[in-house]
């Protein structure tokens, strides 16, 4: 659970619902792969796939809905209302479930198909939008259904809610700090929602400002399983991401991660694509970049990506 | 032949905002070959340099996906629809979701 220092407030849900215990404080884990050891470099990654929910979106969204309850926002009889490429669709699922309320989430119609069943199973409602319109068309349509019937809805909000960002601050950066003893040069990751990067970023600048946050960019087209590209002046940014925090992007194709993927599973992890995403820019900062220790975050499991095309040779 | 291709909102920047293009073509790859004269720079997005499908790319003819039919070389025919979707679904546009915020107060 977003332990440390929220951890007096949430008590009480704990003691109602002990399985949310399981959220948060994963496992930080040296990754050896060929290669890597010869530019004196260290890249760490948190085993975020461990979450109970499968993915790091439990850490935000649990303090988004427990905080949405703390707050009055979200009272009994409501429906949790988001949209959600996926991940945070299963960690609202299951945190509805967990606390006692509807959820209802807008993806698109090309969410891997693993996803789709994980919240159905959970007992949520899917609303599934035209994958030609992207998840442009889910957010709209949640907004839209949220805006007919604000009485009948909580929309936590993803993109401007505080609470996104700050369940990194306290969580995702305070246990990087306490597992690395304060000690690394970069942080690699990239933006969905612009919560990890914020959260940690800012911890971690306060910790030590000479920790350079590395922002992965991918390409607009097919595309990474929950990052956006960020990229042309016209875009503007979440309203949660502080993009001070940011010192370097560096791109990355849809392949690279897929390169990435597949290499992990050959070396015994086996994660999803941003994972290896994140992993093909940390090995180009650990060869530029020699005896740098650099930290990441492994966002979710491989399996969640059978019905893709990821695992095909 | 005239098939209709819808274009996924990341690639319209190519077509100029059209959410779909009017191409001519006996195949699939010949209606790739003929949005990319009129789209200039559509086909490497879809295809890799060999000029197969990229693997996260998903071609729909009417609603079959192609890898199930004769890939690239599926034959069309008059007023087909093919649909180039990404395959996993993956961040929004920032512009969009930002389009929103005003909502947010």
């Amino acid at each position: 659970m977003p332990r440390v220092e929220s951890a007096d407030r949430y008590r009480p849900f704990l003691e109602k619902c002990p399985a949310l215990s399981l959220i948060g404080g994963t496992r930080l884990f040296r990754v050896e792969l060929p290669g890597i050891p010869e530019t004196r470099s260290e890249i760490l990654a948190k085993a975020e796939w461990t979450n109970p929910g499968g993915s790091i979106k439990d850490r935000p969204v649990s303090r988004m809905i427990l905080e949405a309850i703390l707050s009055g926002k979200l009272v009994p009889g409501r429906t949790i209302l988001d949209s959600s490429s996926g991940n945070a669709g299963i960690a609202y699922a299951m945190m509805g479930a967990m606390m006692g309320y509807a959820v209802k989430l807008v993806v698109p119609g090309n969410a891997s198909a693993e996803r789709k069943k994980r919240i159905l199973a959970h007992g949520a409602e899917l609303v599934q939008t035209d994958p030609l319109e992207g998840y442009d068309a889910a957010l709209r349509e949640a907004h839209r259904l949220s805006d007919s019937e604000p009485q009948r809805y909580f929309m936590p909000d993803q993109y401007a809610n505080e609470h996104n960002w700050r369940s990194h601050y306290e969580g995702t950066a305070a246990e990087i700090l306490e597992q690395t003893g304060g000690k690394l040069t970069h942080f690699v990751a990239g933006i969905g929602t612009g919560g990890t990067l914020t959260g940690v970023g800012r911890r971690l600048k306060e910790h030590d400002p000479a920790i350079r946050i590395v922002c992965v960019v991918p390409e607009s087209f097919p595309g990474i399983e929950g990052l956006k590209p960020l990229e042309r002046p016209e875009d503007i940014v979440p309203k949660i991401l502080d993009s001070s925090v940011i010192d370097e992007r560096i791109r990355v194709s849809v392949e690279q991660a897929s390169d990435g993927c597949h290499a992990l599973a050959r070396n015994g992890i086996f994660v999803g694509q941003s994972s290896g995403a994140y992993l093909s820019v940390a090995e180009v900062i650990a060869r530029r970049d020699r005896g740098a220790r650099i930290v990441t975050v492994f966002s979710d499991l491989g399996e969640r990506y059978f019905s893709t095309r990821l695992w095909e040779p | 032949m005239s098939v209709t291709v819808k274009i996924p909102t990341p690639l319209r920047p190519l077509t100029r905002g059209r959410d779909s293009v009017q191409v001519a073509g006996a195949t699939a790859r010949q209606v790739l070959e003929s949005l990319e004269k009129e789209c200039a720079g559509i086909r490497a997005r879809v295809c890799d340099e060999r000029g197969e499908m990229r693997r996260f790319v998903n071609l729909f003819l009417n609603d079959e996906d192609i890898r199930h039919l004769q890939g690239l070389d599926t034959l069309v025919k008059d007023g087909d629809i093919l649909s180039i979707v990404p395959a996993i679904a993956g961040g929004a546009e920032a512009g969009s979701a930002n389009s929103l915020r005003g909502k947010q107060g």
